[in-house]
């Protein structure tokens, strides 16, 4: 077995931990929630036939997409918080990718708003075009970067030439690059590319049975329904393949966290097949639990091999953590006012999004839609 | 160019566009709160017409605010990321409440005001908006005590075992005597802007329908325009009284705390008893007395240290005392002393120009937009209507502009005032961006969202005016809506 070097003093202090996952269910939570959203957004042009219909894609989604967004942003605030190095050599360090996240979800996110002020057909297709390039892209690239993490990016130390006088920071403890030879290669890698497809076909499928649960019995839920039955079998067999090769050629190697890694990749296949069956039968409820416990599960196991080294690897040994969550969390007293803060609105923003799910349960269909003189304001 | 350098550019051109929408939306969400309430408090139709008008013009902005906000969020650990390994232990903290305790709340309740016509209770829906408001407000209040940090770097101390500042009390964060005085001060600059904006569009309206002649519907719609008018101008004129008075109590502020920036504002090279406030900069060379020209004797003093005969201190004389001293200004600032002299920094001046300049068109642009509100208040009074005429429009399109370039100088003057430093007095800007990334990168992606932004303004742009066109919408009474078969009379 590999020798495991914590090149830090002392085992983490349990609010490293605690703040470690808290950002993981951050992000499990915004995969959880945008995932639908980008899912819905993607099919606009393929699913809806008539302006109608896609206009019921569109308010299915309308409500909720900026608050599920928000989950992204405070997963980035946390991680800035209790992580300074990491989201300093994170966001520095996959800057190429990130500028296409933020390109993704900038024509994304106006595309709702702008797609509804002007009623020309080629308007309103250009916008829906942008929400659905938008929403590729971002889980496109989040799924390499997620399956770069789980391989390992490889950092080192950076040094005084690189662009910055490093004035402040003595060698022992300052800033760590990506070592950017491997690193940019390994971008592309099968493993990568799987893992960016493997997301956006999850978020396809969490998508369209978002759409059958959220719109009445007609032709568009069918249409969903029908779609979600073809790429459920996409994700059950491409998420398969990208999670037994995660657990037999990147395991966790914490100790003990390997074993976890098949437990859950069990318990995702299992949720694959249920929300396949299920949305087949008409069961779009407890189909879309399924898909959500699914994406929960992939979500852990990317997890699962961030522990301790966050994503990164000393270069060639997946086995030394460089970078982690010791050295790279904030001082004890940010984390404890952190942890105060994040427990007393945590409920509260969970309470009042809830609420908002709650206020727009109703299924949509073409009938709820009014005609183009009453546009929401 | 190098990476930094590029770097700069990029963190400038994406924030001073960010915060066109920023104003905007903080205090328009704000004052379509309040003609909600009116609306439901009297049941007037014209209430109803205006905070649909004006929510629109809103969302539009609102939409842009948001996605333009995200990359704001990321820059700092994209192309500064030995800033963020630096400060992440107290800047991070602010930038964390913010998304969890303001942008939940303005997204969240801003999406179920937008879509909540008909199925809330009027109450209910009217307080999302206001739910939607106050969070863009408690945006403000945590991402200005960021930027007051990097002005004053209170409440932290450093950390010489990893090389990096620490947090050491979160209330001196908040209270920051700098961040005191900016949070009123851009929030009354928000209200300017969104005053402005009201004022152009209903003013602009109201000349045109005073000028087509009456018909019944042109004499109801002239109306509602004319009381938009005037709210519009007196939020622009009180909120320009706030801008005044907080704007004194800032240079004051910074008189205290950074008195390199106010010095190179007003072009002082050498400390003066009695110092001026001049109209005009030649040049900036500090070695023969002061570049200035037409200066008003005293009054810098009067602005900075509130006495006409207080010393004012010069650039050169400051450079003199930094090199020789350090910053000593606060536990931060003492404690990295020897690490900023080591770094060999000579002028810890900003650049006398951009600082003078700017402060000035700050000024002017703020003044001629509130003498533009009262002419409209004088020109509506007593039921007048307006003569119209080109100087009329040409005035309605120039107030918001006018504001909004207000603040766009005022950001600027406060942003590159701080400079050489990122962390004044602590970190220089040199210092602090990302390694590893190549100008390349850097370059590449700021034409990609200069040429994006640039896009999108074009789209945003059009829609505004499109929508201001049309004018005033019709309504119908929102009701909730029981019938699950029956059309939305509110959807995208």
């Amino acid at each position: 077995m590999f020798a495991l070097e914590v090149p830090a003093t002392g085992a983490p202090f349990a609010l490293q931990v605690l703040w470690l996952i808290l950002i993981a269910v951050l992000w499990i939570g915004y995969l959880v929630l945008e995932g639908f959203d980008f899912g819905v957004a993607m099919l606009i042009p393929f699913l809806g036939k008539t302006e109608k219909e896609k206009r019921v894609m569109v308010n299915t989604i309308g409500p909720v997409w900026d608050g599920n967004e928000v989950w992204l942003l405070t997963a980035g605030g946390a991680t800035f918080a209790a992580f300074p190095a990491w989201y300093a050599t994170l966001f520095s360090g996959a800057y190429l990718p990130l500028f296409l996240v933020l390109v993704g979800l900038i024509i994304r996110g106006v595309s709702f708003e702008y797609r509804s002020k002007h009623p020309e057909t080629k308007w309103r297709s250009t916008f829906d075009w942008m929400a659905a390039i938008g929403s590729f892209i971002v889980p496109l690239v989040l799924g390499v970067a997620f399956a770069n993490f789980i391989m390992g990016l490889p950092v080192a130390l950076a040094t005084a030439d690189m662009n910055t006088t490093k004035l402040l920071s003595p060698a022992a403890a300052s800033l760590f690059v990506l070592t950017p030879a491997p690193y940019f290669w390994q971008l592309f890698s099968w493993f990568g590319i799987l893992g960016g497809i493997v997301l956006v076909v999850a978020f396809l499928f969490h998508g369209s049975i978002y759409l059958t649960l959220k719109t009445k019995a007609g032709e568009l839920h069918d249409r969903a329904r029908k779609f979600a039955s073809i790429v459920g079998l996409v994700a059950i067999v491409g998420g398969a393949l990208y999670l037994v090769a995660q657990n037999l050629l990147y395991p966790a190697l914490f100790p003990g966290l390997a074993l976890v890694g098949w437990i859950v990749t069990l318990v995702a296949a299992l949720a694959l097949i249920a929300a396949w069956w299920f949305v087949g039968h008409g069961r779009e409820g407890i189909a879309f639990v399924s898909t959500t416990v699914a994406i929960v599960s992939v979500a852990v196991i990317t997890f699962l091999p961030m522990v301790p080294g966050m994503g990164f690897i000393a270069p060639g040994d997946r086995s030394s953590w460089p970078l982690n969550i010791m050295n790279a969390s904030s001082s004890e007293g940010t984390l404890v006012l952190m942890t105060i803060v994040a427990v007393i609105f945590v409920p509260i923003v969970l309470a009042y999004s809830a609420w908002t799910y709650w206020v727009f349960r109703q299924r949509l269909g073409v009938e709820n839609m009014p005609d183009e003189v009453a546009l929401a304001s | 160019m190098s990476a930094e350098t590029l770097a700069r550019w990029q963190f400038g051109i994406t924030t001073v566009y960010h915060f066109l929408f920023v104003p905007i939306t903080i205090a328009l969400s704000m004052l379509v709160a309040v003609l909600q309430t009116m609306w439901y408090r009297s049941g007037e139709e014209k209430f109803l017409r205006l905070t649909k008008f004006f929510g629109k013009v809103f969302l539009i902005n609102f939409a842009m605010g948001v996605v333009t906000g995200i990359v704001q969020e990321f820059q700092f650990g994209l192309n500064w990321s030995e800033y963020s390994r630096f400060v992440g232990d107290i800047f991070g903290a602010p930038l964390a409440m913010e998304a969890l305790i303001a942008f939940f709340l303005e997204s969240v309740f801003l999406g179920m005001w937008i879509f909540g016509w008909d199925r809330l209770p009027k109450k209910v829906h009217l307080l999302s908006i206001w739910l939607g408001a106050i969070g863009t407000l408690l945006s403000a209040i945590f991402i200005l005590a960021a930027n007051s940090w990097m002005q004053n770097p209170v409440g932290a101390t450093f950390n010489a075992a990893n090389g990096r500042a620490e947090m050491t009390s979160l209330v001196a964060v908040l209270v920051n005597p700098v961040n005191l005085v900016t949070f009123p001060h851009v929030i009354a600059g928000a209200y300017v802007t969104a005053g402005g904006l009201i004022l152009g569009i209903s003013g602009w309206w109201l000349a045109k329908l005073a000028k087509a002649g009456d018909s019944d519907k042109s004499a109801a719609e002239k109306d509602i325009w004319r009381w938009a008018t005037r709210f519009g101008a007196w939020v622009l004129i009180i909120a320009g009284a706030a801008v005044i008075i907080t704007g004194d109590f800032q240079g004051k502020a910074l008189t205290e705390e950074q008195p390199m920036k106010m010095a190179a504002a007003e072009g002082l090279c050498h400390s003066e008893k009695g110092a001026g406030f001049s109209l005009i900069l030649i040049g900036s060379d500090c070695s023969k007395g002061n570049p200035t020209a037409l200066t008003v004797p005293g009054l810098f003093s009067y602005l900075g240290a509130g006495s006409f005969d207080a010393t004012m201190e010069g650039i050169a004389d400051l450079n003199e005392q930094y090199a020789a001293e350090g910053f000593q200004g606060n536990q931060l600032q003492k404690e990295t002393t020897t690490q900023l002299k080591e770094a060999g920094i000579t002028d810890f001046a900003p650049s006398i120009p951009v600082s003078f300049w700017t402060f000035r068109i700050m000024m002017v642009l703020g003044f001629a937009a509130i003498a533009i509100g009262i002419w409209a208040l004088i020109a509506t009074a007593k039921g007048k209507d307006p003569k119209g005429g080109k100087w009329w429009t040409a005035a309605m399109i120039a107030v918001p502009l006018l504001s909004l370039f207000g603040n766009s100088f005022g950001w600027i003057f406060s942003e590159m005032g701080r400079q050489p430093f990122v962390v004044y007095g602590v970190l220089p800007t040199m210092s602090a961006n990302s390694p590893g990334v190549s100008a390349l990168e850097v370059g590449l992606t700021m034409v990609l969202f200069t040429l994006l932004y640039g896009s999108l303004a074009v789209v945003e742009i059009g829609l505004q005016l499109h929508f201001i066109k049309k004018g005033l919408p019709e309504v119908e009474e929102p009701t909730v809506l029981t019938d699950t078969d029956a059309p939305l009379s509110f959807a995208y």
